[in-house]
Formats: C-alpha cells, sequence, structure tokens
C-alpha cells in the first residue's frame, strides 16, 4: 500500500485474516506482546475478540437500566400529577392516587426510555455515527463487511515501532496494509 | 437448548481456506436451517445482491403498482372522509366501534409475530430464526403502521388527534390517564417507537455491508449514512450485541403488554362478550397466531422469486407451522372458555350474546371462524403437512381471514345485541368500510414492495455468523 512511511504520518497497520480463529489467535498474540492501542475488525460479532483484545465489558447495561428508571419514573410521576395534582376528578369517590390504572403507563414509559437509551446509548458509546474514517482509504477493508477478518494496531501504541510491528504481524499473515490518517 | 444443538449439519467439512459447508445428507425430518455450501462471501453476495444487482423485475412493478393503486384508493377514501365524516360507514349506534376498529385489532395483532420471532426467539437461541426475522419485523412496522392509522381516522375529527397526547395546553385539560384507550395510545406509540429502534439497529451491520459492496455513487452516499460510519470492531460489535439483546428483552414483555392493553380496550367496557378478564392473554394467542400465518404468507412466495429457498428453508416453514397448530389451538381453547363463562356467569346477558354469535344473523361468521381458526390449522398435526407448501400457503391465508373475522365477531357482534332490545341495529358495512380495509392492505404491501427491493429482506451479518457457528460444529 503506497511508499513506506514514517510511522508520524501513519494511523496504524492493519493486518488481513481469513478466519475467525486467525484473527482472534492474532489479537491474544498481540495483547500477549504489549500492544493495547488496537482494534479487531470482523464481518460479525465474534466471540472472546474483545476480551482477547482486553476490552473491558460495556456499560450499556447501565445506562439501560438508567433510561427504564427514569422513563418510568417520568410516566408516574406525570399520572400523579395529572390526576391527584393537576386535574382531579372524583368518579364515583374512587381514590384520586389510582395507582393500578397507572401501571400500563408507567410500564410502556420504562420501556421506551429503556430503548432510547439502548439503542442511542449503543451508538454513543461506539461514536456513531462517525462516516469517515481512516480505515475507510484502505480498499481491502471494505472486506470487513463481508468475508476478512482484520486486526489494526494503532501508531499511538506506545509500543508501536513501523519495521517491528510489521514484522509482528507479517508473522501472521502475510497481507498487512498501511492505514493513511 | 443449546445454540449448538439446533440446525445440525452432518458431514460439514472445512475446504481449505474458505469456511465452506460441503454437501451434507440431511437427515430425513429435520431439514437445515441454512443449507449446506454456503461462507461468508456466498451469503453476504446472495442476499445483498437482491438489492444492489438484481433487475428489478416485471413482476416486482407489477405487484408495486397494484399495491400502489389499493393504497391511493385507501387515500381517496381516506380524502372523503374527512371532508364528509365518518357518517359514510356504516358505523352507527349501537355500532359504534365497526370495521375501523375490526382492522386496527386485525393489524396490530399481526404485527405482533415480528417482535415475537426477532425477539422472543432471540432470547430463547433458536437460531432458525435468523433468516425470517428482518422481513418479519419490518413486517411488524408496516403492520402497526396500518394499525395506527384506523383509530387516528375513525376519530371524527383526526386533526386533533394530539388531544390525545399529554402535552402543557391552554385548555387546561389532561387525557384520561385511567382510560384503557389512553393506555392504547402509549401501548402502540411505543410499540412502533420500539420496533422501529430494533429493526434499524438490526440493519446498521447491513447497511455497512451494502455500502461496501454497491458501485452506485448514490447508493454508496445512501447507505453509508445508513450505516452511520460502522466498522465492525471489535469494542462496536461487543456494545451491539449487549444492545441487541437488552432490546429483545425489552420488546418482549412489550408485545405482551400492547395486545393485553388492546383486550383491556374490550375488557374495561361493559358490553356484554367484552366485559370478561381473560381478554388480555386470548388476544396475545390470537396476535401470534395471527402474526406467524401473515409471515407465512408473505415468505413463501418471497423465497421462491427471489431464491432464498437455502436460507428460508422447509424447517422454518415447519417450525412456523407448529407455531400455528399451537396458537390455533390455544384459540380454540379460548372459544371453547368464552362459552363456558357465558354459561357459567348466570348472566342472561353474557349468555344470549354467546348464543347470538352462533346462532344469531350473524352466525355465518361464527362458523366460518371455527372453520378457519380451530379446524384449519389442524392439517398441521401432519408433517407431510407442514412441508407441503401449497397446503401451508392456503392455511395461512385461511388463518388470516379467520382471524379478521375474529374481530369481527368481537366488535360488531358483541355491539349490535346489547342490553335493551329496542336499541338493536344490524349492521351493513358500506363500500368506503372495505375501501379502508383493502386499501390498508395496499399500503401494507406498497410498504413491504419498496422494502424487498431497497434493503436486505434477511439479516446478512447473523447468516454469516450462523455460517460460522454451523461450520464450527462439524
Amino acid at each position: 500500500m503506497g511508499l513506506p512511511t514514517s510511522p508520524e504520518s501513519l494511523y496504524g497497520l492493519l493486518a488481513e485474516f481469513e478466519q475467525p480463529d486467525d484473527v482472534l489467535e492474532a489479537a491474544r498474540k498481540a495483547y500477549a506482546a504489549g500492544y493495547r492501542q488496537m482494534n479487531a475488525y470482523t464481518p460479525f460479532s465474534v466471540e472472546g475478540l474483545s476480551q482477547a483484545l482486553g476490552q473491558k465489558p460495556t456499560r450499556l447495561p447501565w445506562l439501560v437500566l438508567l433510561g427504564g428508571i427514569v422513563g418510568g419514573g417520568a410516566a408516574y410521576f406525570m399520572l400523579y400529577y395529572a390526576c391527584v395534582i393537576s386535574y382531579p376528578l372524583n368518579v364515583g369517590g374512587r381514590p384520586l392516587h389510582s395507582w393500578p390504572s397507572f401501571i400500563p403507563i408507567t410500564f410502556e414509559m420504562t420501556v421506551l426510555g429503556a430503548a432510547f437509551a439502548a439503542f442511542f446509548g449503543m451508538l454513543a458509546l461506539n461514536g456513531l455515527p462517525h462516516p469517515n474514517h481512516p480505515l475507510f482509504e484502505v480498499p481491502a477493508f471494505s472486506l470487513a463487511s463481508r468475508n476478512r477478518f482484520f486486526l489494526c494496531i494503532q501508531v499511538r501504541d506506545p509500543l508501536f515501532q513501523l519495521e517491528q510491528t510489521r514484522r509482528f504481524l507479517e508473522g501472521m499473515t502475510p497481507r498487512v496494509h498501511e492505514v493513511q490518517p | 437448548m443449546s445454540r449448538r444443538k439446533r440446525g445440525k449439519h452432518p458431514n460439514v467439512t472445512h475446504q481449505n481456506d474458505t469456511s465452506t459447508l460441503s454437501s451434507a445428507s440431511v437427515p430425513l425430518g429435520s431439514p437445515p436451517v441454512l443449507e449446506p455450501g454456503h461462507t461468508f462471501a456466498s451469503v453476504t453476495d446472495k442476499i445483498s445482491s437482491i438489492v444492489l444487482t438484481r433487475k428489478t423485475s416485471r413482476g416486482w412493478i407489477f405487484g408495486f403498482a397494484v399495491s400502489f393503486t389499493l393504497m391511493m384508493a385507501f387515500m381517496y377514501a381516506t380524502a372523503y372522509l374527512f371532508a364528509r365524516g365518518i357518517g359514510i360507514w356504516g358505523t352507527t349506534i349501537p355500532v359504534g366501534w365497526a370495521f375501523p376498529i375490526v382492522n386496527f385489532v386485525w393489524w396490530i395483532g399481526i404485527g405482533h409475530a415480528g417482535t415475537l420471532i426477532s425477539a422472543v426467539l432471540l432470547l430463547l437461541h433458536q437460531e432458525w430464526r435468523t433468516s425470517i426475522n428482518r422481513f418479519a419485523e419490518a413486517m411488524t412496522l408496516f403492520a402497526v403502521s396500518c394499525a395506527g392509522l384506523f383509530p387516528l381516522i375513525h376519530m371524527g375529527r383526526p386533526w386533533v388527534f394530539y388531544w390525545m397526547l399529554p402535552y402543557p395546553n391552554t385548555m387546561d385539560l389532561w387525557p384520561n390517564f385511567r382510560s384503557p384507550l389512553v393506555w392504547d395510545v402509549f401501548a402502540v406509540s411505543t410499540y412502533f417507537t420500539v420496533s422501529i429502534l430494533f429493526w434499524y439497529m438490526g440493519l446498521i451491520p447491513d447497511m455497512a455491508t451494502l455500502r461496501d459492496r454497491t458501485k452506485s455513487r448514490i447508493g454508496q452516499i445512501v447507505y453509508g449514512m445508513m450505516a452511520l460510519g460502522w466498522r465492525g470492531s471489535a469494542a462496536h460489535w461487543q456494545r451491539y450485541e449487549v444492545a441487541y439483546l437488552l432490546m429483545a428483552g425489552l420488546a418482549t414483555p412489550l408485545v405482551v403488554s400492547v395486545h393485553s392493553i388492546v383486550g383491556m380496550d374490550f375488557a374495561s367496557g361493559i358490553v356484554p362478550g367484552w366485559h370478561t378478564a381473560f381478554s388480555p392473554p386470548f388476544f396475545v394467542a390470537g396476535a401470534i397466531f395471527s402474526g406467524f400465518a401473515m409471515v407465512m404468507t408473505l415468505m413463501i412466495p418471497l423465497r421462491s422469486i427471489y431464491g432464498l429457498e437455502d436460507f428460508v428453508t422447509l424447517r422454518h416453514l415447519d417450525n412456523m407451522a407448529k407455531v400455528i397448530l399451537a396458537t390455533g389451538s390455544m384459540m380454540f381453547y379460548g372459544y371453547s372458555a368464552e362459552l363456558f363463562f357465558a354459561y357459567y356467569s348466570g348472566n342472561e346477558y353474557e349468555r344470549y350474546v354467546a348464543i347470538n354469535r352462533i346462532l344469531g344473523p350473524y352466525g355465518w361468521s361464527y362458523w366460518a371462524l371455527i372453520a378457519c381458526n380451530v379446524l384449519v390449522p389442524q392439517l398441521f398435526w401432519s408433517e407431510r403437512m407442514r412441508r407441503n407448501i401449497p397446503v401451508l400457503f392456503a392455511v395461512s391465508l385461511i388463518v388470516n381471514v379467520g382471524m379478521w373475522l375474529e374481530r369481527f365477531i368481537i366488535v360488531i357482534v358483541s355491539l349490535h345485541r346489547d342490553f335493551l332490545p329496542s336499541s338493536w341495529r344490524m349492521y351493513y358495512p358500506t363500500v368506503w368500510d372495505f375501501t379502508h380495509l383493502i386499501g390498508s392492505i395496499g399500503l401494507f404491501f406498497t410498504l413491504l414492495f419498496l422494502f424487498v427491493r431497497l434493503l436486505p429482506v434477511i439479516s446478512i451479518f447473523e447468516l454469516r455468523s450462523l455460517v460460522h457457528e454451523t461450520d464450527e460444529e462439524a
């Protein structure tokens, strides 16, 4: 991929694999070699890949819990406020705070809040939308959504040394691409 | 049940460097969830080619034209309705809820299968769902769109529909939050929103695939924007999987709640035949029943037109037939329980409604209902029938009709003779009632045709994952 360049003008080195197990193995080796600023790119979720790269489990479930609590709490507050404070309506002497009839709407809003948190939380934590990225400039990378598996070690990793890292990756696969920033 | 145990592929071998499943001798009685011989590349190319490289076929243009015409009829009828008021329908006291509410309940029931297939079966690790979930989710979305229109146009003054929503207003009023009809507003709009989010989330990685595959500049831009910059990194996938699973977990109780609330619309009324605590579960079972029937009605032609027999195999059709048989039997239980409750209540009005349903002026609809929903699905006890495509297709159509009749009986037959014989009246639909019903089917199919042409009908990334899993099993 182009002329060899100095590390400063690169985003990283991208190694291409044909099998999910190969990229998993490569990720384990790279982690063992001390690399941390790296990521793998696969056409589907490969089990264990995230752990192999040393990524922490996502905090998304907590966000979703929060979204559900906020949605449900806001709904119940609205129902209470409307039926008891803002517009109290005496229907045959029944209690104003008739909580059983508040449950369906509270439930629906809980689900809505949690679903919004799951969807938008996933996008936000993933840094999406992010239409452009250095990786998209590598022609081979379009196969990351088809049948190829990639491991990218970034220049900003303290251990990154262009020649050494390239030799390390080439030890596992013949196809190593340079990624321009 | 372990997901590895499902979808067995005997005699699967590795072929050099690509993950190929070589031809397998499938044991009789368990067709695979994915025909053998597929690789990551082949499933990707096959599904994306439907959208990207296949020419728009004459059949598609014809089908779209017919659906679009029917949709235009719906628009025309709606314009006329807005100009003249709901008097153009046969709706009149005592049948104040007529075709529009029958159609609403029918459509929303159809929608339920999509969420059930994509969420409940995901949580249960039923990997056969993979090939049909995207399509079923789209079906949900379009069915709920059709459903949502009916209460709106039935309101008489649809331009003030927002009065149903709680918002600060100068009238200083709130909706009546103790009414199931207001619960319905929340349930249906939440259901629609969550269905869109779930469906779109499933589409993101496939949009990235199309972005990378398409040759056209416009395609790259549009699919690229819809993919939101998806790169498929390990970190992306990790959060994505968690989010997808949580959404499925949220959608599962949601789908039950939505049709339960629709059931409560009826149960909380005092009309004999409605006022029963068992409406919510009965409605949910009916929703699953009709939804699976609709998925089958649509999937059978789709798989043969687009050559998707490898992905939507006999196994899928067989499983869906089993679900139809099971829920159809639940419906039979429901109909029996309904009669028993009427008898055991000791309430003469309840008893009369039950007798009137069977022997009254609309008795034909009850017998047609029993034939469509109870007798015909019993064919599926036979394995040969569950594998016979014309039979499957015919039964699915009959079930769709049967479920429409069920709502007709619940809504109209209950209302037309209630407490006072002096207020009894027959209900006769007008041409506009039928135009709206058939027109909504046109709207549904217009959206489906567009979906099939512009977006991948089968979840590509989940199929790649399925290839990997079946490959690993070998």
